[in-house]
């Protein structure tokens, strides 16, 4: 019986604040030299994590990572009562095989439920995920306060499987949990082409002899495995998190399935890996809040920081685009009247002044030969398709205002040949001021 | 063969041959089962009565000589796959289960898409495509396929005029070679001068042969003018009556 598991039944306040590691503590530890037990916890995380990315990548494209998270609180009622069976039969209740077949067992049980459920009755798959969720749960929740209310206190370390605990891991259970989880990483790279097509088309796929129920089942067991073997690391509450956030952060950094399915695994592994390691060096702080922690802090960073899809990329383009609406707007009129000078706010003048359209900071100052050139052009864009409404798309010309404040800003060479070619094959002349051509 | 969908019947009765090396419009009202009809065919919804044979055998054991195009919006277009990656799917089958796509079916592919005029888009995400653009990535994946009967649920719908005519090309190039073309067709208009053979439908058959045949003002005003009354009420009930509700 390990020490660790029974004092962590009920922690005090004191035990509740670990010890700070020395850097040579934690130097061994990542580098896996910390004994032969740690290591095994270490790499088995790791290997967990790969595999949660890369089939959690497959539950988000399947639009399946809700069930998951069905799936996994649906397992503690199979523990529990894998432990009571057990127990009554005169067996070691507390074999990690037999308790993860339980598992298994009302996992499987829990996604059935969904599915009878949903064809069965009008209710939504949302309101179907929430219910059997919860009573599963609960049901789990009972048998667990049963178990420890008669049971000695070999139950105790029944608790593991609901906040996950890698502290209290032998290396037995170490070499199981990365064993299953390879295989589950293995299988879902060889099915990488068949599941990818069942879940961009269902209906094709099926009509070329891939039918998405078989793939959907794959994917199902492929959760299962996953999610079994990360009970005792990352507990049934939080190992869904595995499987859906390393996908969604990897998500922001690419578009196409083979790099997100690798960044996935790899956000996954660095998760695992980062979480058992912490666990270990801190033996109170639950593995799997960190290994959460560590794939949310990558997921929050690649939100805001990717390039073309993260949320600062978006706010600068947008930006970039009401500044070029402002300035074009500025130069229009300022070309078309010069003697008019409305009010400008510095920043737009400062602007105009910088990028050479004007040459002084003065609200009354002159356009310079470039900012002459780009009004005449955002104001021959802005007649071209003025026009093109009017003569074209029988648009009164009372209406057109708006949409050509618009549009007239991101129209490119292409657009404005188009539009030229088309407003002189409708019979209508270019208006004299458009006879020019855009220098 | 009759179809049933959320086991309220769409399709009556619906009998119907299609001539080999034509190109067959099937036209109808919204909701007249232009979909469901293609769908069933392939196996899609389960017929509730009758059989589908293609070639004297079942549609299981015709599958390589079968393409299909489903509508546009039943996808995901921001899922992450190129243009190219898409038209690979059309060679999944002949590549086999767990094997992975090789160079030379990429070439495939980019060949197909080059025939849709895409080849400059090939790793575009789909995403960034336009929606013509979109439809002959999807068309390109047909055509990769190549089969020797084509299903098309309405390939033509919202697609700008050049995609259009690239369809059209495709669909001719296809008869040419003796294939045969079923399109689920919304454009009356285009009827005559695309398609050979047309098949109106409005729960039943209301009409199927050759366009210059069928076409007539009197067949299209069975079509659209409103469902039969009758079939449109029988199909309410038998719903309600599997769903376990009163049936009045």
């Amino acid at each position: 019986m390990n020490p660790t598991l029974a004092q962590s039944v009920t922690p005090s306040l004191k035990q509740v604040h670990d010890e700070m590691p020395s850097l040579r503590e934690v130097f061994d530890t990542v580098t896996l030299q910390s004994g032969f037990n740690t290591n095994a916890v270490i790499v088995a995380a790791t290997l967990l994590g790969i595999a949660a990315g890369i089939i959690g990548a497959f539950a988000l494209l399947r639009k399946r990572s809700l069930t998951a998270d069905a799936l996994s609180h649906a397992t503690l009622p199979g523990i529990t009562s894998a432990f009571l069976i057990a127990s009554a039969m005169g067996l070691n209740a507390r074999s990690l095989p037999v308790l993860l077949l339980g598992a298994t067992i009302s996992g499987i049980l829990g996604v059935v439920c969904i599915h009878l459920i949903l064809t069965y009755t009008r209710l939504r798959e949302d309101a179907a995920i929430g219910i059997v969720l919860s009573v599963f749960f609960g049901i789990g929740v009972v048998l667990l306060s049963v178990i420890q209310s008669t049971a000695t206190s070999s139950a105790a370390g029944l608790n593991h499987f609901i906040y996950g605990q890698t502290a209290a891991m032998l290396t037995n259970d170490a070499i199981l949990m990365g064993a299953i989880a390879l295989i589950a990483a293995v299988i879902a790279i060889l099915a990488m082409k068949e599941i990818t097509i069942v879940c961009f088309n269902e209906s094709f796929a099926s009509v070329t002899g891939i039918p998405a129920s078989l793939i959907d089942g794959l994917i199902l067991a492929l959760i299962v495995l996953v999610t079994v073997s990360g009970l005792q690391a990352v507990g049934l509450i939080l190992i869904v998190a595995m499987l859906i956030i390393p996908p969604a952060a990897a998500r922001f950094w690419t578009d196409r399935v083979r790099m997100l399915i690798i960044l996935s695994a790899l956000i996954g592994a660095l998760s695992g890996f980062v979480g058992a390691s912490v666990s270990a060096l801190l033996p109170r702080k639950p593995a799997g809040a960190v290994i959460v922690l560590c794939a949310g802090s990558i997921f929050v960073i690649s939100m805001l920081a990717a390039p073309a899809r993260g949320v600062i990329a978006q706010l600068i383009r947008h930006a970039r685009l009401r500044l070029r609406i402002a300035i074009d707007h500025t130069l229009e009129s300022k070309y078309e009247y010069p003697e008019q000078h409305k009010k400008r706010s510095f920043s737009l003048r400062a602007f105009l002044r910088v990028k050479g359209y004007t040459d002084s900071l003065h609200t009354t100052s002159a356009l310079t030969q470039s900012g002459i050139a780009r009004g005449r052009r955002v104001r021959r864009n802005h007649m071209l398709w003025e026009q093109y409404l009017i003569s074209c798309a029988d648009i009164a010309p009372s209406h057109v205002d708006w949409s050509v404040d618009q549009v007239e800003h991101i129209l490119d060479e292409d657009l404005i040949t188009r539009l030229e070619n088309e407003i002189r094959a409708s019979g209508h002349h270019l208006d004299s001021n458009l006879q020019e051509t855009h220098s | 063969m009759t179809v049933a969908y959320h086991r309220k019947p769409v399709l009556w009765d619906v009998d119907y041959d299609a001539p080999p090396g034509s190109l067959v419009a099937i036209v109808g009202p919204n909701g007249a089962g232009k979909s469901t009809f293609i769908k069933a065919c392939l196996g899609l919804i389960p017929a509730a009565a009758g059989t589908v044979e293609f070639w004297g055998k079942p549609y299981k054991h015709a599958r390589a000589k079968i393409g299909y195009v489903p509508q546009r919006e039943t996808v995901d277009w921001d899922f992450p796959v190129s243009a190219l990656d898409v038209v690979c799917m059309g060679l999944y089958r002949k590549i086999g289960w767990f094997k992975p796509v090789r160079k030379i079916h990429r070439a495939a592919a980019m060949e197909s898409l080059d025939r849709m005029g895409l080849a400059d888009y090939a790793n575009r995400q789909i995403a960034q495509l336009s929606g013509g653009q979109q439809q002959r990535v999807f068309l390109a994946r047909a055509l990769v396929q190549n089969a020797d009967l084509y299903f098309m649920d309405e390939p033509f719908a919202g697609v700008d005029a050049a995609t259009e005519a690239a369809i059209i090309d495709v669909l001719r190039e296809l008869r040419k070679q003796g294939k045969t073309v079923i399109v689920v067709h919304h454009d009356l208009q285009t009827v005559p001068t695309y398609f050979d053979h047309a098949m109106l439908l409005n729960m039943r058959i209301v009409a199927a042969g050759p366009v210059s045949e069928i076409f007539t003002d009197e067949n299209l005003h069975k079509t659209y003018g409103g469902r039969l009354t009758l079939l449109a009420e029988a199909s309410e009930a038998v719903a309600r009556a599997q769903q376990g509700q009163p049936t009045k």
